[in-house]
């Protein structure tokens, strides 16, 4: 569906649900955020399950990702008041954020900033702070393709590499190469400096008022176990799995696992 | 620091998209004869149907050992994905009828083979679907011939009979500079002579039934999605970017940005054409692709040698393959197929008709019969076989002549291969 948010058209997938109980306002809301260049389609399975079990259920593209129009936001900060803006253009009072990589850094900053409106965060593949290499920045910089095949070979497992892709017949190396290649040149390096600047993320975890789930594969090269269970120990009420065998791209990689995770937070979570 | 390196082609060949079964640790894909798959509840069951989880339902959608077979090519091809068929005439309708409805159009290359001629010339304006045929070599001519309902530009990456190699690049940036997707046949390539979708092809396919089994014992074609054409910028393809109600109103762009094409085909085109491969084939093809990189390695190192002995050979006319300067299209190949041509070729024979037939007859080693890509070697003289109907006029129209004999180059001694030819040679001659 098309929202108008800060003035610009923007994207949000509603799990193949039509508008109107997509946003329901007397259901729980649920909001996911991709990573750097991506789009809301790495949800496709996860979010398909809620909107389709009794939430209001949103997949955005971030401004200037997929088919959202606007400059790319440069700072975390400013992502998350976007989702904020989102969430009013919406009419959605308070809505739980779901964030993959630099998008669970904004769900961590939306949480932190506007704790009336977010009523619990999941974070998946994060790592707080999130510091990128140089090499990587510089890849980005100078030839994005190359800083795209870095990403690729890191965000995927030992076994993701080889492939046994759970959805029939994807090989979901090429898929994430392919979305990537579509984004706009210059995004990437957007995306990975916000994620690289967003320097107070620790102490913005101890603000943090509601339940947090932390989800981390065990193979994840992209951002590190260790950092997870720091951020971890900052949150007031955080839990932390491990996703035996994943990487960084773990929703691609364990769809069922990350969906029943997810499932078991939010409905835990919901009726407590 | 030194850029993180991925799995080459020979590794792919072997391992992609089967790790050993959870339950038995089995090395080799496990073949899953199976129609249908037990759901665990009636919550897993809903959420199959709906997408929400992936696995397998019915195996006219999807099977395991199918996805190996997909996910493998797909991952040969620097595809995001993959569609396992009956034949390769099922993948390329699959990919036809998932693009396009009555009132289309299609521009094609006229070096084509003949079942898809078949297809596009007769079977398809039937059901609404128009093609026009063009010189693949004339840029100009396939850009005069879009329409503005042409749906798709086809050719294949080395045309029959003539071996016309297609100009990927060139006519992918056609194709897009309209709007369009560009699908190429690379059954005669495989990813081991050419990477069609890194040079700007959208959608290829593959008669897997030729060099990707290798063994000529299964029919089976493959349909691959390189996830690069914008379906929505395009604007021309309702099917992938408006509400289906043939699945709850999916809007299959929407659904997948890189993927649905694929998405659509499967959910739509197998379950109601319902043109899917066996499981059994499925392995079967699997075991030939483990060996891919390695046989084409040889098919090329035996037709090189065979191409040069023929193309000095007295009984011999003329002899059509892209690595000779004298072929057409031989500054093209060096560039767009510069580890081989293939190892499917024609050449003419002095005598004509009569020395055609007496030549297929004193064969010993090459198989007479009608199919190429075989590990063995095979030949075929199409005026006194499939074309035997054909005056020799009639027959020139088609490019070919009576002395016309194709060959399929396979993986014998080269040297028992050209004895063979030899004597085949001799007893021409004194026709």
């Amino acid at each position: 569906m098309e929202l108008r948010v800060n003035g610009y058209s923007s994207y949000a997938y509603t799990g193949g649900k039509s508008l109107k109980p997509a946003l329901d306002a007397n259901l729980p809301a649920v909001i996911f955020i991709h990573g750097a260049e991506l789009d809301h389609s790495c949800w496709g399975l996860q979010s398909r399950w809620f909107a389709h079990h009794g939430f209001a259920t949103l997949a955005v593209d971030l401004p200037g990702h997929g088919r959202s129009a606007g400059a790319p936001l440069v700072s975390i900060e400013a992502m998350a008041g976007w989702v904020i803006a989102l969430l009013d253009a919406a009419g959605i009072a308070r809505a739980a954020l779901v964030g993959h990589s630099m998008g669970s850094l904004t769900a961590l900053e939306a949480a932190a900033g506007f704790p009336e409106r977010v009523s619990r965060i999941a974070l998946l593949g994060n790592a707080t702070p999130m510091p990128v290499s140089k090499s990587l920045l510089d890849a980005a910089r100078d030839d994005t393709s190359r800083a795209e095949a870095m990403i690729n070979v890191w965000s995927h497992s030992p076994h993701g590499h080889i492939g046994g892709n759970t959805a029939p017949g994807m090989w979901m190396y090429g898929a994430s190469r392919r979305l990537m290649a579509r984004a706009e040149r210059g995004l990437l390096l957007n995306d990975l400096s916000a994620c690289n600047n967003y320097a107070q993320g620790l102490e913005r975890a101890a603000q943090v008022r509601c339940p947090a789930l932390l989800l981390s594969g065990s193979h994840d090269q992209m951002t590190s176990l260790k950092a997870a269970r720091n951020l971890a120990k900052a949150l007031p009420d955080a839990r932390l799995q491990v996703l035996a065998g994943a990487g960084h791209a773990m929703m691609a990689e364990q769809p069922d696992a990350v969906l029943d995770a997810l499932r078991a937070f939010m409905v835990e979570t919901q009726t407590a | 620091m030194a850029d993180p390196k991925t799995y080459g082609l020979d590794t792919l060949s072997l391992h992609a998209g089967q790790v050993p079964d959870s339950q038995y640790g089995a090395r080799a894909a496990p073949i899953y004869l199976t129609t249908s798959f037990v759901f665990k509840d009636s919550d897993q069951a809903a959420a199959l149907f709906n997408m929400e989880r992936a696995g397998h339902v019915y195996s006219r959608i999807s099977n395991p050992t199918n996805a190996v077979l997909e996910e493998r090519i797909a991952a040969l091809e620097g595809g995001v994905g993959a569609i396992a068929t009956a034949s390769g005439q099922a993948a390329l309708h699959l990919a036809i009828a998932t693009l396009m409805g009555a009132g289309s159009h299609i521009v094609a290359s006229r070096a084509l083979y003949g079942g898809s001629h078949n297809l596009l010339e007769y079977t398809l304006p039937r059901f609404g679907i128009e093609t026009s045929f063009v010189n693949p070599r004339d840029l100009d001519g396939i850009r005069a011939a879009i329409r503005p309902n042409t749906r798709l530009i086809f050719g294949e990456t080395l045309g029959n009979p003539g071996l016309d190699v297609l100009d990927v690049p060139r006519v992918a940036d056609i194709a897009h500079t309209h709007g369009l997707p560009l699908l190429v046949d690379a059954t005669f390539t495989t990813p081991c002579l050419m990477q069609p979708l890194e040079l700007g092809a959208d959608l290829l396919f593959h008669s897997a039934t030729k060099f990707l089994g290798g063994h000529g014992v299964a029919i089976g074609g493959l349909l691959v999605d390189g996830g690069t054409f914008d379906w929505e910028k395009s604007g021309k393809f309702p099917t992938l970017t408006e509400p289906y109600a043939g699945f709850h109103g999916m809007d299959f762009t929407e659904e997948s940005t890189v993927a649905a094409f694929l998405l659509r085909a499967r959910r739509e085109g197998l379950r109601d054409f319902g043109a899917c491969m066996s499981p059994l084939t499925a392995f079967q093809l699997l075991q030939g692709i483990e060996t891919l990189p390695l046989r084409m390695a040889r098919h090329i190192e035996n037709t090189r040698k065979i191409v040069a002995h023929l193309a000095a050979h007295a009984a011999v006319e003329s002899i059509s393959y892209p690595e000779l300067p004298d072929h057409p299209d031989h500054e093209l190949a060096q560039r767009l197929l510069p580890k081989g041509c293939g190892a499917v070729f024609s050449f003419v024979l002095k005598g004509g008709r009569p020395a055609g037939k007496r030549f297929i007859e004193n064969l010993r080693v090459f198989s007479h019969l009608a199919n190429v890509g075989d590990a063995k070697s095979l030949v075929i003289h199409p005026a006194s076989t499939t074309h035997f109907r054909m005056s020799g006029e009639a027959l020139a129209a088609a490019g070919i002549h009576e002395g016309t004999v194709r060959l399929s180059i396979g993986l014998e001694d080269a040297d028992d291969l050209i004895e063979d030819l030899n004597r085949g040679l001799h007893a021409a001659a004194k026709v």
